[in-house]
């Protein structure tokens, strides 16, 4: 099958959607399927040979923050030539309401037209203002895909219609085989994510961590992910910031290691989850996860089974849960257990096989892509009209 | 220029505007007529299918005689429904394959027998992409109505004689020990 995938955020930015894409475009190419990746890139970055870039995106205020977009004549025609040279049987577009790659090609398109809808965000000013022309985009979308039951019902909420959930991927054998680091073992909690940016939650574990050395002095607190160091630290009492060991960035092998050698990992994030990818590779490496009840971790969760969750923003029922799982290995050892079980569904072997299905069900009644001609050239619309 | 002319002209104007905008939107109505139609073929598709690998199934002699009759019967008035008949005839078969494959040991067990991996694989696959096709069908009535439903399409009936578009509503929650997976 020849399968074009469009990418709306840069590719030299790391990101969650640019990571799950490249996974699935890896994972059809070893299948032996034909793939493409329409991309922002810069024309410099080194890409894989299956990426095609669609020039430079541009810095511009979007929805309260600057966002890289790619719009307007130039972006436009590249999408068409790509579409024009792909020659796809169905193309898959990420993230189809950004307006950037995703929404110009929904625009440019006809045919078989599948959309991932990633984030849950609050529908915004611009989106309600849009809506009409937004409409007449998502129109062609045959089939759409959200990434948990939660996003799905923002959608349904927004946009009206329907959509399966197929989660998104993760490699479980690459965690489930990676070989723990002693150093990062014996009663640590392990914290990936953003320092700097309060929703991933740093702040409220920093807040329950003096009660839970109060109970196990011994515990250590290990955290990888880019911030300043130092101001995090800052909540925390003096004698206790040796108990804190950052990390800094790490690589993919050593996040996989670091997750197979924590005694708990923790997820205190405030909001803005739309799946919480990090809690499946924790289960995955069988880390116990504890994690705050968002409705996204919630679900992933399997509603409190596969790992625990704690009131959102609650420090001292972080706290209580932390000890309480520390000190019960027996406990963790069944979080442990049930965690590796329910991972299965997430791995790509699954969620890969399920999205190629939606491909063959929406290519089943129809023709191949194509760019959509009829509603460009002002001729066209007028030999519509004599119709 | 005497001023009727210039008024002449402008009506032209709006009018040649109105129509293009019409004819935009006949368009768009096309198309999602387009894509109800494969979406409906692609649904019918994945339900033959899933009848069919039930009625092998039942007829392989792999399964009890009891789920046999009752699986083969489900399956034979799915493929026979008429039109009307359908939806409900689908749901009863959704609901016999939950019956015969309640328990994990029962899909063991057709996976044991000779070609029986295969099958359990075929089931497992039809029974997933049947709600995955209706939700697509769906999807596409629904935006079909909404933009049927607007006074511009109704008052210049840019819908021609299409019909309007049902939704297919059955129940097709798929037996849990064969999916393996929450919905």
């Amino acid at each position: 099958m020849r399968i074009g995938i469009v990418c709306p955020y840069s590719w030299d930015v790391p990101g969650g959607v640019q990571f799950h894409i490249r996974d699935l475009a890896e994972y059809f190419i070893r299948l032996g399927h034909e793939v493409s990746v329409l991309a922002p890139a810069d024309d410099d970055t080194p890409l894989p040979p299956y990426v095609v870039s669609a020039g430079r995106a541009v810095p511009v205020p979007y929805n309260g923050s600057v966002a890289r977009l790619n719009f307007g004549f130039l972006s436009a025609a590249r999408v068409r030539r790509w579409l024009h040279e792909g020659a796809f049987d169905v193309i898959h577009i990420h993230e189809p309401t950004s307006p950037s790659l995703g929404l110009l090609t929904c625009w440019a398109a006809e045919g078989p037209i599948v959309a991932t809808f990633h984030t849950s965000n609050p529908r915004s000013r611009a989106m309600i203002a849009a809506y009409a022309i937004l409409q007449a985009a998502l129109e062609k979308i045959s089939a759409r895909i959200a990434v948990s039951e939660y996003a799905r019902r923002t959608l349904v909420e927004h946009l009206g219609g329907d959509a399966v959930v197929i989660p998104n991927g993760v490699d479980v054998d690459f965690f489930a085989g990676a070989e723990p680091n002693p150093e990062w073992q014996g009663d640590t909690i392990g914290f990936i994510g953003r320092i700097d940016e309060p929703r991933k939650g740093l702040p409220v574990l920093m807040k329950a961590l003096p009660k839970i050395l109060a109970a196990r002095p011994r515990t250590r607190l290990l955290v990888a992910g880019r911030g300043d160091e130092k101001e995090a630290v800052e909540s925390l009492p003096r004698e206790l910031h040796a108990r804190v060991e950052f990390l800094g960035m790490i690589s993919d092998e050593d996040k996989a290691r670091f997750l197979r050698s924590v005694d708990l990992y923790v997820a205190p994030n405030t909001g803005g989850e739309s799946f919480g990818i990090i809690l499946v590779e924790a289960m995955s490496a069988g880390a116990p996860v504890l994690a705050s009840d968002l409705d996204a971790f919630a679900q992933v969760l399997d509603r409190g089974a596969a790992g625990e969750l704690f009131p959102n923003e609650d420090a001292d029922a972080l706290a209580e849960a932390a000890v309480r799982l520390l000190e019960d290995p027996e406990r963790r050892a069944k979080l442990r257990e049930h965690g590796s079980a329910h991972v299965r569904r997430f791995d790509w072997s699954t969620v890969g096989a399920d999205i190629l299905s939606v491909y063959e069900t929406v290519t089943a009644g129809a023709a191949a892509v194509a760019a959509d001609d009829r509603t460009t050239g002002l001729r066209a619309r007028f030999g519509l009209a004599r119709d | 220029m005497p001023p009727v002319t210039a008024t002449l002209i402008w009506i032209l104007v709006a009018l040649v505007v109105i129509g293009l905008y019409l004819s935009w939107t006949a368009g768009r109505l096309d198309r999602l007529h387009a894509r109800i139609d494969a979406a409906r073929a692609a649904l019918d598709a994945q339900l033959l299918r899933r009848a069919s690998v039930a009625q092998e199934l039942a007829t392989s002699g792999v399964l009890d005689p009891a789920a046999s009759i009752v699986l083969y019967e489900a399956a034979h008035a799915a493929r026979q429904a008429v039109e009307e008949q359908r939806e409900v005839a689908e749901s009863e078969l959704s609901q016999a394959l939950r019956a015969v494959f309640a328990e994990a040991q029962q899909v063991d067990a057709v996976r044991e027998a000779p070609g029986g991996e295969e099958a359990a694989l075929e089931l497992a696959e039809a029974v997933r992409r049947v709600p995955m096709a209706r939700r697509f069908h769906n999807d596409a009535v629904r935006a079909a109505r909404a933009l049927r439903r607007h006074r511009k399409v109704r008052w210049f009936r840019l819908a021609g004689h299409a019909p309007f578009p049902m939704a297919f509503e059955m129940d097709d929650e798929p037996p849990a020990a064969l999916t393996g997976r929450a919905a």
